[in-house]
């Protein structure tokens, strides 16, 4: 390639593709994305096609969600482990409730433990003070604990999954997921939130210098309490969303979602100290796990390499996402 | 001892994305002496300290240490090679104690221990943990810990900034020592007083090249001024405050009225008024009180005792939205503790915007985007690098945390040591933007570490010691002598100092150095 003598000024290409990749953080993150796919087109020709991107995409949905209120709390400086229990707990609710009572009303019931664990974390952590990880870890094993004793009460009415929830997690028209119907609007206001508006900015000030957003007059206990009622709520909606894809409500349905909803985060350029990232990013990150996990499963690996490879390649794209983007 | 340089830099250059911050640098520094490194806001001084100290790799340009190239990759390295910084800000890690501290960097204590009492600091407690000592204190244990380790070059960024004057003469009269027993001192500072006190020659940047190294002599000051300025022209002493600048009418009842205002240990009994239209100065050595006064008035703590009127109502402010509200606003000495680093300067100028519930909606960008502008305009930030306040010069991001109540359009700014450690021409944009302010029927209350710098600005002076309000000036009776005299307790017209030294209320016996 010559590409660096066609180049307008003398600066070398490989110093001008940095200088880019910094400047356009999603950019690194696409080429990987599509890296990945190129790869998974090679082991298995043939594998992508429409059926494949729709399903890839139904999966990595409820998981961008999730990264999303892991984006909102790490920019703040905090994170939100309670969101597995939370969707868990909603979907749960929902599937045993619609049995006997209205959908709406199921629906409510449902949202109403999204709201109080949300509400509980914002104050423990925008009052008392409590570190985010262990509000939100000792919130989720509470949550947990509620459950099961709530199982028990429901034991003998069963459970099944509203249609419309299954239309949803499942279904697809023209060759798009139903999902995106809840997903695109919920994406857009989310970037929005963080970029136009007065609490989107707060999330960032806030997770940059909270002492210069009090003396600006913030009240840090109502950003952080509005935060993580907002976060408790999204993955509320993520746990019905869930409950339609997988079909089979259970006591740990979403938790497996919770820890790579983190790495999406991270993948996609958030920093977990504060202040700096996006969500465009995350939904990029949640794609790249979602298709990596696809990569890794038709390796036919043992399940115990998978998980070291997975690992691996999670420390080593962020490692090297980082250095690219931070070239300064 | 040669006279080959201990130092010898030449043709740095440093990028920060695409701003430059040097670009052709050159510094010598010979054996004993003091030599001053001079330059406008942003010239590229503390660039070409951190470059020189291995804080921060250089893209280009050779560093020869006793004749050796020598590659400063880290702060260990620079270090070793007998090259030691004292930041503009603090560098002890605020939840570890002093000897902690000193420990950290393989210190030896009782060397320090000697520097510290040299230093004019009698009560230190090595176990005092360094959040809880006063910011004044913390910069000189920062230069007794570099002393303690004798490197062959100090490096000292601001030294004496935010010094009173007893600590800053001790500091002073340490560093002219260092040069005598044949180290070496670079000296970053903004005071001519100083530098014309204590340096042999300066080497001058301008917009990161060095345009000068001259030796100091009387009347040098005109030199570095215009050598620094370049083809800008800034005068460098006002004039006498015109008829237009004054402060509008006052009228009848004063803005903020404060009466017996307490705060915990630090400040016993304050009284006075602050009227529209004026500008206030606050004069106080290191530590009586005024950093309790400006929080307390700006809602940052609860005061213990006293009340604090606004417009004739008394307020109680629980957090600093109230004295926002109430059209309050603090800007800190400390601009870290202000300033969003990560964030733009739009965001950090449109922060306030932002605070209160019910402005968490959708944001008018447009508008916003006008009144942003128009603040940066008129405190003329220069916004080359606004997509993040960290890469601004130190006066860039002073700019920007007073540009923010500007565009709030507050109507009481309580400025807290607003030009410590900021070059000349934005210094003087400040005052002008300060008068302009009053001009405009505001009122700002204005503590000053430089006393030269009250009758540039204020129309009255407020002057605090051990907690106690001295004594109001005019400004006509303001001048330094009157100040420091005040500053140290003691009020106007006490000529017989006995009375008011035999009174041990007044706690001036505490000060004995005091020059009266």
């Amino acid at each position: 390639m010559s590409t660096s003598a066609i180049s307008p000024q003398s600066v070398p290409f490989g110093r001008r593709l940095k200088r880019l990749m910094a400047d356009r953080p999603l950019i690194p993150l696409v080429i990987l994305l599509v890296i990945l796919v190129v790869i998974l087109q090679i082991l298995r020709p043939g594998i992508v096609n429409e059926r494949w991107i729709a399903n890839t995409i139904k999966f990595a949905i409820p998981l961008a969600i999730l990264a999303g209120c892991q984006t909102m709390t790490m920019l703040t400086g905090g994170i939100d482990l309670s969101v597995g229990t939370v969707a868990t707990i909603s979907a749960f609710i929902m599937a045993t409730q619609i049995v006997n009572q209205d959908p709406a009303v199921a629906f409510l019931l449902a949202m109403m433990p999204a709201v109080l664990i949300g509400l509980v974390n914002g104050i423990g952590v925008g009052v008392f003070r409590v570190h985010p990880l262990i509000m939100t870890l000792g919130t989720s094993l509470i949550g947990t604990g509620c459950l099961q004793v709530y199982q028990r009460t429901v034991i003998a009415s069963g459970a099944k999954i509203p249609d419309f929830l299954a239309w949803l997690g499942t279904g697809v028209t023209w060759g798009f997921p139903n999902a995106l119907l809840l997903f695109v609007p919920l994406a857009a206001l989310i970037v929005f939130t963080l970029a136009r508006t007065g609490f989107g900015r707060l999330l960032y000030a806030v997770g940059d210098n909270e002492r210069a957003t009090r003396l600006s007059g913030v009240q840090y206990w109502q950003v952080i309490t509005a935060l993580y009622i907002t976060s408790s709520v999204l993955a509320g909606i993520t746990g019905l969303l869930y409950i339609g894809l997988i079909k089979a409500p259970s006591l740990s349905l979403a938790e497996p979602l919770v820890l790579p909803s983190v790495a999406a985060a991270v993948i996609g350029g958030t920093s977990i100290f504060g202040g700096r990232g996006g969500y465009t990013g995350t939904i990029i990150g949640a794609l790249i796990l979602t298709v990596l996990t696809t990569l890794l499963t038709i390796l036919q690996m043992p399940e115990g390499a998978r998980r070291i490879l997975f690992g691996l390649i999670v420390l080593f794209v962020t490692a090297a996402y980082l250095r690219i983007v931070e070239e300064r | 001892m040669t006279t080959s340089p201990l130092l010898d830099a030449s043709g740095v250059a440093k990028n920060y994305g695409a701003v430059a911050a040097l670009r052709n640098a050159s510094l010598s520094v010979l054996p004993g002496e003091v030599h001053a490194l001079m330059g406008a806001n942003g010239a590229g001084k503390s660039t070409l300290v951190k470059i020189l100290t291995g804080a921060v790799p250089a893209n280009a340009g050779r560093i020869l240490i006793r004749g050796e190239a020598r590659d400063i990759r880290s702060p260990a390295a620079a270090r070793r090679a007998g090259l030691l910084p004292v930041y503009q800000e603090p560098s002890l890690i605020p939840d570890l104690d002093v000897l902690s501290n000193l420990r950290l960097t393989s210190t030896p204590v009782e060397p320090f221990r000697a520097w510290v009492r040299e230093l004019g600091i009698l009560d230190l407690d090595l176990r005092d943990t360094a959040r809880d000592i006063p910011l004044a204190v913390l910069r000189v244990l920062d230069l007794a810990r570099a002393l303690a380790v004798e490197p062959d070059v100090l490096l000292l960024d601001e030294m004496t900034a935010a010094l009173p004057a007893n600590l800053a003469e001790k500091v002073l009269e340490v560093v002219r020592r260092q040069g005598d027993s044949g180290r070496a001192v670079i000296f970053i500072s903004h005071r001519f007083v100083e530098i014309s006190a204590l340096c042999d020659r300066a080497t001058v940047l301008r917009d990161g090249e060095t345009v000068g190294v001259v030796d100091i002599v009387p009347g040098v000051e005109e030199k570095i001024v215009e050598l620094m300025l370049g083809t800008r022209i800034v005068k460098t002493h006002v004039a006498a405050r015109s008829a237009a600048e004054k402060a509008a009418p006052a009228p009848s009842s004063p803005r903020i009225a404060v009466h017996n205002l307490r705060v915990g240990t630090k400040l016993g009994d304050v009284s006075f008024d602050l009227a529209d239209g004026e500008v206030a100065g606050v004069v106080a050595l290191e530590g009586q009180g005024q950093d309790e006064l400006f929080a307390a008035l700006a809602g940052s703590i609860r005061p213990s005792g006293g009340t604090i009127e606004v417009d004739g109502q008394p307020v109680k402010f629980a957090h600093p939205i109230d004295a926002i509200r109430a059209g309050i606003a603090y800007v800190p000495g400390d601009r870290s503790e202000a300033l969003a680093m990560q964030r733009s300067v739009r965001e950090n100028i449109a922060l306030p915007f932002s605070a209160a519930f019910r402005n968490w909606g959708p944001i008018n960008m447009r508008r916003e985007r006008a009144t942003v502008i128009g603040a940066i305009e008129r405190l003329q930030i220069d916004t080359r690098a606004q997509g993040e306040v960290q890469r601004l010069s130190g006066g860039n991001q002073q700019k920007v945390t007073i540009a923010r109540w500007i565009a709030a359009d507050a109507r009481t700014i309580l400025c807290f040591d607003p030009t410590r450690g900021i070059d000349v021409g934005t210094k003087q944009e400040i005052y002008k933007l300060l008068r302009e302010l009053a001009g405009n029927g505001k009122s700002v209350l204005f503590y000053t570490s430089e006393l030269e710098e009250v009758q540039r600005v204020c129309d009255r002076v407020i002057v605090i010691f051990g907690g106690k309000l001295v004594d109001i000036f005019p400004v006509e009776e303001a001048d330094e002598p009157a100040l420091m005299r005040a500053a140290y307790g003691l009020p106007r017209g006490a000529k017989a100092d006995i009375g008011i030294l035999a009174d041990p209320t007044a706690h001036a016996s505490d000060a004995p150095e005091a020059r009266p």
